[in-house]
């Protein structure tokens, strides 16, 4: 049947041009396609054009104001002193401890959903609401953060302390760890697990030594995608109460925070020009933990896939 | 569930702490009686009864769709891993039921080991490919040992010896459908089912599985799933001849016999339409 109607196709395309029933401009097609090009290109640019005018602007004010001593103070009245030492602590604390809490949470939720979960109502309701909750605004999160971790369980975490800023961020992230494990574990064929199997393999076994490996440079990517979207996040944090000025450097999950974005904030706010631009070298510092991070990211996926 | 007698007791033989008996030249065979397979409400397999002699190389046959490869992987409790999939009958290994009450799948697969239809090897070294299988199942013996001992049974040893620390999906499909028959075996199962092990490959690595066939069942009960009636009468001691007589039946065990007689002298019309190329 295949081959057949196949071979129909190629009689079709054998005869010469503008002869019988077809009747179209192939140059008038040429000209549609070059036109279509055109107009994906300038879609593609606007993004990297903003982007790199943004970039431009940011740099031009911070750059100048950046400086080993910018990075190593503390936050002070006086803008030419005010440092960013407290707020990028802060940031790679809850960067750390978000880590921690939202990977082995994530990919074990991914992992059950996807390769031990029977498909009834109760796990389509929880994937419904995952996928849901990977669109809800962060404020939301925050206020969550607000009301469970920070005065429910104050007496755990210290109340406005970093544990309540990574334990608010992770539940941010979660679903969309989750999501990428499982996209990731997907991909997977078959005929991997049935490989595993058929050698008197038990799910975990199979699951341990085949698929998570498989499944990392994916899981990976998306984790670190949500760990750099949540180390930009400002409005869960100001609600769950990182500080805006803050004049000791965070020493333990416990310690109250500031982080990066707060601080930029706060000096956006004040009315002196020169708080202006250390925003500005703040918001460099924050692009180049971003970039690390991301970076990090690549590096790992690279390794990984390179084992396949 | 029938009583253990003798030394060969089937499943269970060697659980536990024992280490992995030494290798052997005689299998078990396996028996089914009334088996019946389904997908959810469907029924695709229905009362089969067949004994696949040990130590023979028993070939399933038929048109698609008639539940060949289904029945095969009723054979070690594969066709259970597809969801809401079940079968209901008797399966027997040697002379234990496979699908009693008290029988782990996980055991049944180490003792029937199978190998599908598209090559696929782990994502892992050519060594690990071979170990992991033995690994798990608690192999406590030389693992290079076992290794080189299992690819040279699956006629691959020479062809990697050079390179057993390079990923499995460096070798051709041909290479790669021998590395999977190669794990199978380090697992020492008793009986190797095959579906379509060569449908996938080019004549002359087709031509390799078939030579290895031959060996295996030396040491092994050999089932193989084939469309290539040539291949069955060649390499098969047994066929049985799967069929669906009217649409939307489940298939059936048309015919089973020596292959000879198959395919020289079939009881029924449809096996002997079949086997002479006038339908499917």
């Amino acid at each position: 049947m295949a081959t057949k109607s196949g071979a129909q196709k190629n009689a079709r395309k054998g005869e010469p041009e503008g002869e019988g029933v077809f009747k179209t401009s192939v140059s008038a097609r040429h000209a549609l396609d070059r036109v279509f090009s055109v107009l994906v290109f300038v879609a593609a640019m606007i993004g990297l054009v903003v982007l790199a005018v943004l970039l431009v602007d940011i740099a031009r004010d911070g750059l100048p104001r950046l400086s080993w001593a910018f990075i190593t103070s503390f936050p002070s009245v006086i803008p030419q002193n005010s440092g960013i030492y407290p707020a990028l602590l802060g940031s790679l604390w809850l960067l750390g401890l978000t880590a921690i809490l939202s990977v082995p949470l994530g990919i074990g939720a991914a992992v059950y959903l996807e390769e031990y979960a029977p498909d009834n109502w109760l796990t389509r309701l929880i994937e419904v609401n995952i996928s849901n909750l990977a669109g809800v605004p962060s404020i939301i999160y925050g206020l969550l953060g607000l009301g469970i971790f920070v005065n429910l369980l104050g007496g755990i975490t210290g109340g406005q302390s970093i544990v309540s800023g990574a334990l608010t961020l992770s539940l941010l992230i979660l679903p969309v760890i989750i999501i990428a494990t499982r996209e990731a574990l997907r991909t997977i064929p078959g005929a991997v697990r049935e490989g595993g199997y058929a050698l008197g393999a038990t799910r975990w076994e199979v699951i341990r030594s085949h698929l998570l490996p498989m499944a990392l440079p994916g899981a990976l990517t998306g984790t670190i995608l949500a760990l750099s979207r949540a180390i930009g996040e400002t409005a869960p944090l100001i609600v769950v109460g990182a500080a805006t000025y803050i004049t000791f450097a965070p020493d333990s999950p416990l310690s109250s925070y500031s982080a990066l974005p707060i601080q930029i904030y706060s000096w956006v706010s004040q009315p002196q020009p020169a708080f202006q631009l250390a925003a500005a070298a703040g918001i460099v510092v924050l692009m180049v933990v971003l970039l690390l991070t991301n970076s990090v990211a690549i590096w790992l996926r690279n390794k990984y896939q390179r084992r396949g | 569930m029938s009583e253990v007698s003798g030394e060969r007791s089937g499943i269970g033989r060697d659980q536990g702490d024992q280490p992995s008996p030494a290798p052997k030249t005689e299998a078990l065979g396996m028996k089914t009686e009334n088996l019946s397979a389904f997908y959810g409400a469907f029924k695709a397999v229905t009362d089969v009864d067949m004994e696949i002699r040990p130590n023979k190389v028993t070939a399933l046959i038929g048109p698609s769709g008639c539940g060949k490869s289904t029945f095969i992987r009723c054979l070690n409790r594969m066709h259970e891993v597809v969801p809401n999939a079940y079968a209901e009958g008797c399966v027997k290994l040697g002379d234990r039921d496979i699908y009693a009450r008290d029988t782990d799948p996980v055991t049944v697969r180490r003792r029937i080991g199978m190998v599908f239809q598209k090559p696929n090897p782990f994502s892992k070294s050519i060594y690990e490919n071979v170990a992991w299988g033995a690994r798990i199942n608690g192999y406590r013996g030389d693992m290079d040992e076992l290794v080189e001992r299992s690819l040279k049974r699956a006629a691959l040893w020479d062809e990697v010896k050079d390179k057993l620390k390079k990923s499995g999906f460096d070798l051709s499909g041909g290479q790669q459908q021998r590395l999977v028959i190669a794990r199978t075996l380090a697992v020492e199962p008793e009986v190797i089912l095959m579906d379509e092990p060569a449908s996938a490959l080019d004549p002359v690595s087709t031509q390799k599985i078939e030579d290895t066939m031959a060996e295996l069942k030396e040491r092994y009960t050999v089932v193989i799933v084939t469309h290539n009636m040539q291949q069955a009468a060649r390499i098969s001691d047994y066929t049985g001849f799967f069929y669906i007589e009217h649409m939307n039946d489940p298939g059936r065990l048309w015919e089973f016999d020596e292959t000879d007689k198959i395919f020289s002298s079939p009881n029924r019309k449809e096996t002997e339409d079949y086997v002479t190329g006038r339908f499917g």
